[in-house]
């Protein structure tokens, strides 16, 4: 079994006074696709968060691809590079055309031709099959294609790992199973995926593990089947029952 | 009715399409939907009618109809000699025009004036109109190499030295601060109560200043060396050209990338060394025509534009300090504007010009013009300031965390993300301070600089050309000026942001 390409030990994060995650550990290995999910105020987009240093913590220890991330966040911008974070409110930049969204960061962190730079941000978008909208403002697209655009911008870093932080929860639902089926194409290419989300059908289809968190803690773990037909915890039965019905 | 009455229904044939009732389009259809559609509006179009009667036309009477239009002097605008009532004195506006355009410029240097006036509009309306290329060149143009022609123009005088020295004179004069701040607490030590403890302190303050002053020896010496070499400019100009050549190169990425940032350095420098020879800089310049001569509208346009061009990244840069998360920043930026919005812009440019020359040390002086641009600068940056954090304040935190999480720098996420949306939601509030600006600049005539409004009211005691109307006339044209351009930023500005607010459009 090849090294984990993100390790999270001992994590412990506080807002003020608030014990948001507690002891975390987690490994994920290249190519894994967890699912994590939970009630809300859990936690784990917290988590997810502190993946990419955009929450600190204070204490344990994040290794990206063998990049530490300490409480002093020493090595953030070099982890950046490495994860690629899809948001629930999608974040796109409203001033820039879908094509700059997507070669802006190539260029300017990159340092990447802007020919170049946009050769292959029009490949990233035709994967999620909106080259045609290229040149127009995200304001001007539907939910679910400022959200498959959001991904493009993410791939065109070239990720080893990528973050969703629900990205479907704010779409109408019509168009969960557009986003959803670019994340399935995504995990099909053996994308390293760390996904919070509510969709348990995409838990099921694609998931390697499914993460249960509450309270800041990581409650169960286990393989979408043995997860979903035998939950241990009684907070997992209470919650599946909750959400299954 | 019928057709729908029961549960289910279908269209047969299509209805076809017919003009409205009544007449909703064209000058009648106006008159209908929006003059006089109800009792208040017949109410209120009456008012404005009337309203525009008692204004426009005894404007245009006084303006235009019982206008005087050519004379020599005032008796060609006394109701007794030409019989009717008389509006506007044009024939005075004509005879004065000169003195409100330069003040008292010299005649025969008014030519460099009308210069800048034509380099300025060359050089900006290429840069306001959309279409054109090469903004990035213009830009550079405008903001860097305008400001210093147009001084040497309009002021006149050359330069002694180049980059060289005066990098030297400055990190010299850095020095000799520290050096007389050392002593001078060295000096308090001797009657103080903690003598011992200033005297160290002093003794260190000292130190510093002497270290520095080995650091920089040969930076002076060579300043000195070339100084005394005769031709000391284009000698200072070439060390010049040649090191900021050599870290443009460095910088640009070395023998790989660097030919492109070595090219546009050299180029640059051989377009300074043009100017400098065309305008003959290296040997003296143009005579010097001092600030306290220069007047009128020319005087209104340096420190409004001056005005302009500074407050923006004045109020930039202070707006994002008043978020910094480093407090020493913070509390600077938050003194300073609550500072500068405290405090009427009157007692700015009295206390710039009057008291800070007394709190400056011994033969350290600031023209009088530049004390007033500073103040106004830094007066309307401080609100600017405001007006930009107001636009900060708008944009999602979303946006600062996708772009971190793209692997942006904090300077990259702020240029290239966050100040491009703020400062697009703010451009109406900026562009409000921009002409309150404008016609603020008239402040500037209580402290002795006469721009066109002072100019216009100097005008007013010359006997020659007093009559009753000399007074409306010259308010009315000074009135006309400000206003066209106000009205003229007013409206790009409305272009600007409908322009740049596309993406906010379906």
């Amino acid at each position: 079994m090849s090294d984990p390409i993100v390790k999270i030990s001992g994590l412990n994060k506080w807002y003020g006074d608030f014990h948001v995650l507690r002891d975390i550990d987690l490994d994920v290995r290249k190519g894994e696709r967890i699912v994590i999910c939970g009630p809300s105020g859990s936690g784990k987009s917290t988590l997810i968060r502190c993946i990419n240093a955009l929450e600190e913590f204070q204490e344990g220890e994040i290794v990206v691809d063998g990049i530490e991330l300490g409480p002093n966040l020493k090595h953030v911008d070099a982890v950046r590079r490495e994860v690629g974070m899809v948001f629930q409110s999608f974040n796109l930049f409203p001033h820039l055309t879908v094509l700059d969204n997507c070669t802006l960061a190539p260029i300017w962190v990159r340092n990447i031709p802007k020919k170049d730079a946009e050769a292959a941000a029009m490949k990233f978008l035709e994967r999620v099959k909106i080259p045609h909208q290229a040149n127009k403002f995200p304001g001007q697209m539907s939910g679910g294609q400022q959200q498959r655009v959001a991904i493009a911008r993410a791939l065109t870093m070239n990720p080893k790992v990528m973050l969703f932080d629900e990205p479907t929860s704010a779409l109408d639902p019509e168009m969960v199973k557009e986003v959803l089926d670019t994340m399935v194409d995504l995990a099909e290419e053996g994308m390293t995926m760390l996904v919070v989300t509510h969709e348990m059908g995409f838990a099921r289809e694609v998931a390697n593990r499914v993460v249960f968190m509450d309270a800041g803690q990581i409650i169960e773990a286990n393989t979408p089947n043995e997860f979903f037909a035998a939950p241990q915890h009684a907070r997992t039965k209470l919650f599946l029952s909750q959400i299954l019905r | 009715m019928n057709d729908i009455a029961s549960s289910s229904f279908v269209r047969r044939d299509l209805l076809a399409e017919r003009p409205a009732p009544v007449k909703t389009t064209g000058f009648v259809g106006l008159m209908r939907t929006r003059l006089f559609n109800s009792p208040t509006n017949i109410l209120l179009t009456v008012l404005g009618a009337l309203l525009l009667w008692f204004t426009i036309v005894p404007s245009v009477r006084f303006l235009m109809v019982d206008a005087v239009w050519s004379g020599k002097d005032r008796a060609a605008c006394l109701t007794e000699n030409v019989g009717f009532a008389v509006g506007a004195c044009w024939p005075y506006i004509q005879a004065k025009l000169p003195q409100l355009i330069y003040g008292f410029y010299p005649e025969a240097e008014r030519w460099r004036v009308n210069l800048t006036f034509v380099l300025a509009v060359v050089l900006l309306v290429p840069l306001l109109v959309p279409r054109l290329p090469a903004k990035g060149l213009n830009a550079s143009l405008f903001f860097v190499a305008f400001p210093v022609v147009a001084f040497f123009l309009l002021h006149g005088g050359g330069i002694k030295g180049f980059g060289l020295s005066w990098t030297a004179g400055l990190l010299e004069l850095f020095d000799d601060s520290i050096i007389g701040a050392g002593q001078a607490l060295l000096d308090l030590s001797k009657t103080s109560a903690v003598g011992p403890l200033l005297w160290v302190v002093g003794n260190f303050v000292v130190l510093i200043g002497t270290a520095i002053h080995w650091l920089i020896l040969p930076l002076t010496w060579l300043r000195d060396q070339i100084q005394a070499a005769g031709q000391s400019v284009w000698a200072d100009f070439a060390v010049t050209a040649v090191i900021v050549s050599l870290i443009a190169f460095g910088l640009g990425g070395g023998l790989r990338t660097g030919w492109r940032a070595l090219a546009s350095s050299i180029v640059a420098f051989v377009a300074i060394a043009a100017v400098i020879k065309l305008m003959g800089l290296d040997s003296g310049g143009l005579p010097v025509v001092a600030t306290n001569l220069w007047g009128g509208l020319l005087v209104t346009l340096v420190v409004s534009v001056t005005g302009i061009v500074t407050s923006l990244p004045i109020g930039i840069a202070l707006a994002l300090g008043r978020r910094s998360t480093i407090p020493l920043i913070r509390i600077f930026s938050i003194a300073f504007i609550e500072f500068w919005r405290g405090v009427p812009l009157i007692t700015v440019l009295f206390f710039a010009t009057y008291m800070l020359p007394l709190f400056l040390p011994g033969n350290f002086t600031v023209d009088g013009l530049v004390r007033a641009l500073i103040g106004i600068a830094l007066f309307t940056g401080a609100y600017q300031a405001e007006n930009v954090r107001g636009g900060l304040a708008a944009i999602q935190r979303g946006q600062g965390e996708a772009a971190a999480a793209l692997g942006l720098s904090w300077w990259k996420t702020t240029s290239l993300i966050v100040l491009p949306q703020a400062l697009r939601h703010v451009i109406p509030n900026l562009v409000n301070s921009f002409i309150s600006l404008f016609k603020d600049t008239s402040l500037v005539s209580i402290v002795a600089l006469f721009d066109l409004l002072g100019s216009l009211r100097a005008s007013f005691s010359d006997p020659k050309w007093s009559t009753p109307s000399t007074a409306f006339t010259g308010f009315a044209f000074a009135g006309i000026i400000y206003f066209i351009f106000c009205f003229g930023m007013s409206r790009y500005s409305l272009f600007v942001e409908h322009r740049l607010n596309a993406h906010r459009r379906n």
